[in-house]
């Protein structure tokens, strides 16, 4: 459903991202790991439209999405997350939602359909649904799950998921892979999922594709890519063995 | 009670003043603060979601120069006119709007580039003082003695507070439609954050242009009313800074998160205005044998000090202020209904 190819992004005489090609099938979960700079977030940003790539294409179920503003990237069925979460305070938690399920919505969406989407994506993460509750009651946690609640009121093909674990404790991480697990298997959403939380990530993820310096160097299954040299190398280091145990889970 | 039922009293008895003995010139006043009233609400469209635009002067004076100029020159009537006038005040703000919302020029930074659109549409209506007047104004030509439905003109008073009513109301519908749109928490989503916004699909510049739009050619359609009215407008008195500047006055004082705000805002700057000047008039008050001040100047210092005071402590204007002090502040925050 998604085609990747030679996404290439340079920022002046840097190049952030280089050439990188990948796909995804329905309803698959990839990892997309790699060091600081790697190009994991340029690469986010080029998918939804907040950065235009230099070079490449990305096609989504057939369509090129590659270059078009974020907004028809939305509505084109890309929902995403932002890595510190960006709520509009001015509005109550329902109302954020209500604004992704109006606007994001591939089609024309109805004010009840709006409020109906909303509803669903916070039933689905857990947070209130009623009219009344506002942004600043939330916590860390709870302002992530607005974050996926908002991408999912969009009624998204593809969540992009950026850093859905930061600044969250144990159990919370856990209840966070769930969440992303639920949303695959109950809407069948595919999801690409940043995140620097390596333990829980490979539980969770269909596969993993691995950056470092703007270039692809490793791609395939979670144990696959957890034992690579390569890999552990630039970016597991002493944490391989771990990492290689949660892979195999 | 809630804000609809308090709307339906004033307009109840606003629809009652002719009959109950109002004079002239009490109604001659209320006729100009519904006018500017209009307006204000107009301005207030935009404003309250960070649109600052001290350039609203510029479509007033469009939509009143535009309108007398097609009556004066080409003997088109207002009725085509005032539509004529209302869509070159569209154009303008599209022209403006669309290269500030595109390019992301937000804040101060709009409020300077719609500050200079006051000023050029002053100076452009003063350069061309053979057409327009120049600074001695302009007046639209009477057709005949009494009422005419054609060219909106009317010598009665009472005629035209129904006019000026019906223009008010229909400035707090609109205003209402606005705050009950899907287009509300997009505006609101987009002066808090943009990038956030487009993430969840809201069309960042379409949405700020139609609202930009929506003000504009509101207030344009009171700068036509108020020509049409008055019979006579100048570039200060319906263009340029100042009245820019009295528009964002009005609606600070008053308050721009409710209806009623931009009303309230015109009853108190208005009459205020009035007061002063009947009160000090227009003569020099000298406070040593060489410094003198002119009074007309007074006004204008005296507004000058209150906006500052409203800022600091009444940031919600009085409005805003006496509901918080009524239902308390968590009603002014996100709204409490789908």
């Amino acid at each position: 459903m998604l085609e990747v190819t030679g996404l290439t992004k340079h920022f002046g005489g840097f190049t952030a991202v280089n050439n990188v090609d990948f796909n995804l099938d329905k309803g698959e979960i990839l990892g997309l790991i790699g060091p600081n700079g790697s190009g994991k977030s340029t690469i986010f940003n080029m998918l939804s439209g907040t950065l235009v790539p230099n070079a490449g294409s990305v096609r989504l179920n057939g369509r090129e999405i590659g270059g078009a503003p974020p907004h028809k990237i939305c509505r084109m069925g890309v929902g995403r997350t932002f890595q510190i979460p960006r709520p509009i305070r001015r509005l109550s938690i329902l109302e954020n939602a209500a604004l992704a399920g109006y606007y994001g919505h591939s089609g024309v969406a109805t004010r009840e359909e709006a409020w109906r989407n909303a509803a669903e994506g916070l039933a689905l993460v857990g947070l209130p649904t009623d009219p009344y509750s506002t942004v600043d009651t939330l916590g860390a946690a709870g302002l992530k799950k607005l974050e996926l609640a908002k991408a999912l009121a969009t009624k998204p093909d593809l969540l992009l998921a950026d850093e859905s674990l930061g600044g969250l404790d144990h159990s919370e991480m856990d209840q966070a892979a769930d969440m992303l697990r639920n949303i695959r298997e109950e809407l069948g959403v595919t999801i690409i999922w940043v995140e620097h939380i390596m333990g829980v990530l490979m539980r969770v993820v269909d596969r993993v594709m691995v950056l470092d310096h703007g270039e692809k160097i490793a791609e395939g299954k979670p144990q696959d890519v957890a034992a690579d040299p390569k890999v552990i190398e630039v970016y597991l280091g002493s944490d391989a063995d771990e990492v290689a145990a949660a892979a195999a889970r | 009670m809630n804000n609809n039922i308090v709307i339906a009293a004033i307009g109840a008895i606003l629809l009652s003043l002719p009959f109950v003995g109002v004079d002239s010139y009490p109604l001659h006043l209320i006729i100009v603060i519904l006018i500017w009233s209009f307006a204000y609400t107009g301005w207030s469209i935009m404003g309250r979601f960070g649109l600052v635009s001290l350039g609203h002067g510029a479509f007033m004076a469009i939509g009143g120069y535009v309108t007398a100029l097609l009556w004066n020159n080409v003997g088109l009537t207002p009725w085509i006119g005032i539509p004529i006038a209302m869509a070159l005040s569209g154009v303008v703000a599209v022209i403006i709007g669309y290269p500030c919302f595109r390019f992301r020029i937000v804040g101060h930074y709009f409020a300077l580039v719609t500050l200079a659109l006051s000023e050029v549409v002053r100076q452009v209506i003063i350069a061309t003082r053979d057409t327009t007047g120049g600074s001695l104004g302009y007046t639209p030509e009477r057709h005949g003695e009494g009422w005419s439905i054609l060219a909106i003109q009317s010598d009665d008073r009472v005629a035209f507070y129904y006019i000026a009513l019906a223009v008010w109301a229909v400035g707090i519908v609109i205003w209402k439609a606005v705050d009950r749109s899907m287009a509300r928490y997009a505006l609101e989503a987009i002066w808090e954050d943009e990038d956030a916004s487009a993430a969840v699909g809201v069309r960042v510049t379409h949405e700020k242009l139609k609202v930009t739009v929506l003000s504009a050619v509101m207030t344009a359609f009171a700068g036509a009313m108020y020509c049409q009215y008055q019979m006579f407008i100048s570039p200060d008195t319906i263009g340029g800074v100042g009245i820019s500047l009295q528009i964002v006055f009005a609606v600070v004082v008053g308050g721009i998160y409710n209806a009623l705000g931009p009303t309230v805002g015109a009853v108190i700057t208005l009459l205020l205005a009035e007061v002063l000047r009947i009160g000090i008039g227009t003569e020099n008050i000298c406070i040593t044998d060489k410094i003198c001040l002119n009074a007309a100047g007074v006004p204008l210092l005296i507004y000058g000090v209150m906006l500052v005071m409203f800022i600091i402590f009444l940031p919600k204007g009085i409005v805003g202020g006496v509901l918080d002090r009524w239902r308390g502040p968590a009603q002014t925050g996100p709204s409490k209904q789908p």
